[in-house]
């Protein structure tokens, strides 16, 4: 990897500006998530969303916040007051640390400071095994909030979490095995370099892709597999008894998770932030990214969801053996082919 | 389609046309065969095609449902029986109400109160006329039983206000005087509404 030796040295201090910019970006990207998903899926209904609040409603989102930030904020009286108050932060912080090993921006250097902000804030060389494990810590906010608000739906929504969160990292984990075998690394960076002859991994492992999606789509709780706050069935599920920045908080940790899948997907399987054609390796990585996220919403508009035991069944019979199936036949491949 | 199609009330010998369903799948492998047919059918793609095509339909053909109502509104069928008009002559000005007083005969509700007397050239003028609309049920028995068609109900059907003597007073109802060029005439009972033709639709059931 002959590009790493000219890379300046990663200060802390860039690592710090790195980690201060992806949550700002990435809040506003969350927050602006919302508005982006109330448009396209207006659109897909040929309605016109949000649009009085500034030009297109763009300001919509400002409008949001202030509501949020300025509503009461309801902590239930027989509720654990401690932990309803620590689980929307679980889930927040797990979505922005889960950030932290994934690329998000190309590097760059501030010019007068001389201060050097590389593309992941820290580029452990498990990248995606961390990301992982984050993504399945963020279990605990959805899972705490449920059961420390004494209702009956956020109970239902906690136990539907446990269920799905810890029934997909299967799914997600021995899927991206197969395209892990192939690199034989866990790192964003190595991923992205093998496929830097144009080859994208999707083409040696589609089953592979299309395994990861509908397990991350699952871990993020879209529409497919939303059945932790299904307003039809749980009225809010784990976050019925949260009003406020609280509840803001767990969009904001939702919406980050959505990108940090989204991230995944363009990195391991879609090419990363290679050059492509004429289009730069920074246009293709934010094309791909907006892509997945649109693809979310498309999903969402399109597809109706699943019943609890049909996720279940879903998980257990079709995709955990798919999945094994697909790392043996990726195994042996390998062996054969050298 | 003759009517007798229509007469014939014999469910079970019509043209219905039954859901194409799959029995249940009795054993593991009819099961098995079932996954992997519905699996790879691409009815999921569909529901995604039907979609993206709303959604181009919405943003570049111009199929966008939505009318903004306070600022644009759709044009009501003239039937609408919304806050009455008083109509003037056409010719003269002056206002079409004889002082009958019909329609306070026929109110069925009671709401139209109005006092009449002789002016000076021993013609009937209306000297009180106010509408209660606290009472009034919009029944279209005054505009019907109207011989000089002076009292109507025009399309004013957003009544909300602080005051319900802002819409019940004789002159709030009558034409302005500069306005009289823009008097619609009234349709009359049984009138189609304007955009009558654009609403014409095949009925589901034919097809």
């Amino acid at each position: 990897m002959e590009t790493a030796t000219v890379l300046p040295e990663v200060t802390a201090a860039g690592v710090i500006i790195k980690a201060v910019l992806i949550l700002a970006v990435v809040s506003a990207i969350a927050g602006f998530g919302t508005y982006i998903e109330r448009k396209v899926l207006a659109f897909m209904q040929r309605r016109l969303g949000p649009q009085h609040v500034g030009p297109y409603g763009l300001l919509q989102l400002a409008a949001d916040g202030i509501k949020l930030f300025t509503k009461e904020d309801i902590i239930p009286q027989h509720a654990n007051k401690i932990i309803f108050a620590v689980a929307p932060v679980i889930t927040a912080a797990t979505a922005f640390i889960a950030l932290a090993a994934v690329p998000v921006f190309p590097d760059f250097t501030i010019p007068l400071l001389d201060i050097y902000v590389p593309s992941i804030a820290s580029d452990v060389n498990v990248g995606i095994l961390f990301v992982l494990g984050m993504m399945a810590a963020g279990l605990y906010g959805p899972l705490l909030a449920g059961m420390a608000q004494s209702n009956k739906w956020g109970i239902i929504g906690s136990a539907r979490t446990a269920i799905q969160f810890l029934s997909y990292e299967v799914v997600t984990g021995l899927s991206i095995l197969a395209p892990i075998m192939m690199v034989g690394s866990l790192s964003f960076v190595d991923f992205n370099n093998y496929q830097a002859d144009g080859t994208w991994i999707v083409v040696y492992q589609p089953v592979a892709f299309v395994l990861f999606l509908i397990a991350g789509y699952a871990e993020t709780n879209r529409t497919p597999f939303d059945l932790l706050e299904h307003e039809a069935e749980v009225v809010s599920g784990y976050v019925t008894e949260y009003s406020g920045m609280r509840w803001g908080l767990f969009f904001i940790g939702e919406y980050a998770n959505m990108i940090t899948i989204g991230v995944i997907a363009s990195v391991v399987f879609l090419g990363g932030y290679n050059d492509f054609w004429i289009f730069p390796g920074w246009l293709m990585i934010i094309a791909k990214i907006a892509f997945s996220f649109f693809f979310m919403l498309w999903v969402r508009a399109a597809w109706p969801h699943v019943r609890p035991d049909q996720l279940m069944w879903l998980c257990w019979k079709v995709l955990m053996p798919l999945a094994v199936v697909n790392v043996v036949v990726t195994g042996i491949v390998m062996m054969i082919a050298g | 389609m003759s009517l007798e199609q229509f007469k014939n009330r014999n469910v079970g010998t019509q043209n219905y046309v039954k859901l194409d369903l799959d029995h249940t799948p009795t054993t593991g492998w009819c099961q098995f065969k079932q996954v992997v047919k519905r699996t790879f059918k691409p009815e999921l793609f569909v529901g995604l095609w039907v979609t993206f095509r709303e959604m181009i339909n919405a943003l570049f053909r111009g199929k966008m449902h939505t009318t903004q109502y306070p600022f644009e509104k759709l044009p009501i069928s003239p039937r609408y029986r919304a806050i009455h008009d008083m109509l003037r002559l056409m010719e003269s000005g002056h206002y079409r109400c004889i002082g009958c007083g019909l329609c306070e005969k026929i109110c069925i509700s009671n709401c139209i109160t109005m006092e009449t007397r002789y002016d000076e050239n021993q013609r009937k003028e209306v000297s009180e006329y106010t509408i209660n609309f606290g009472r009034c049920i919009f029944c279209g028995y005054c505009a019907e039983v109207c011989p000089e068609l002076a009292i109507v109900h025009g399309q004013r059907y957003e009544t909300a206000s602080e005051q319900r003597a802002s819409f019940s007073l004789f002159e709030d109802m009558l034409t302005p005087i500069d306005k009289l060029n823009l008097q619609q005439e009234y349709q009359g009972f049984g009138a189609v509404s304007p955009n009558a033709d654009e609403n014409i639709k095949k009925t589901p059931l034919a097809y």
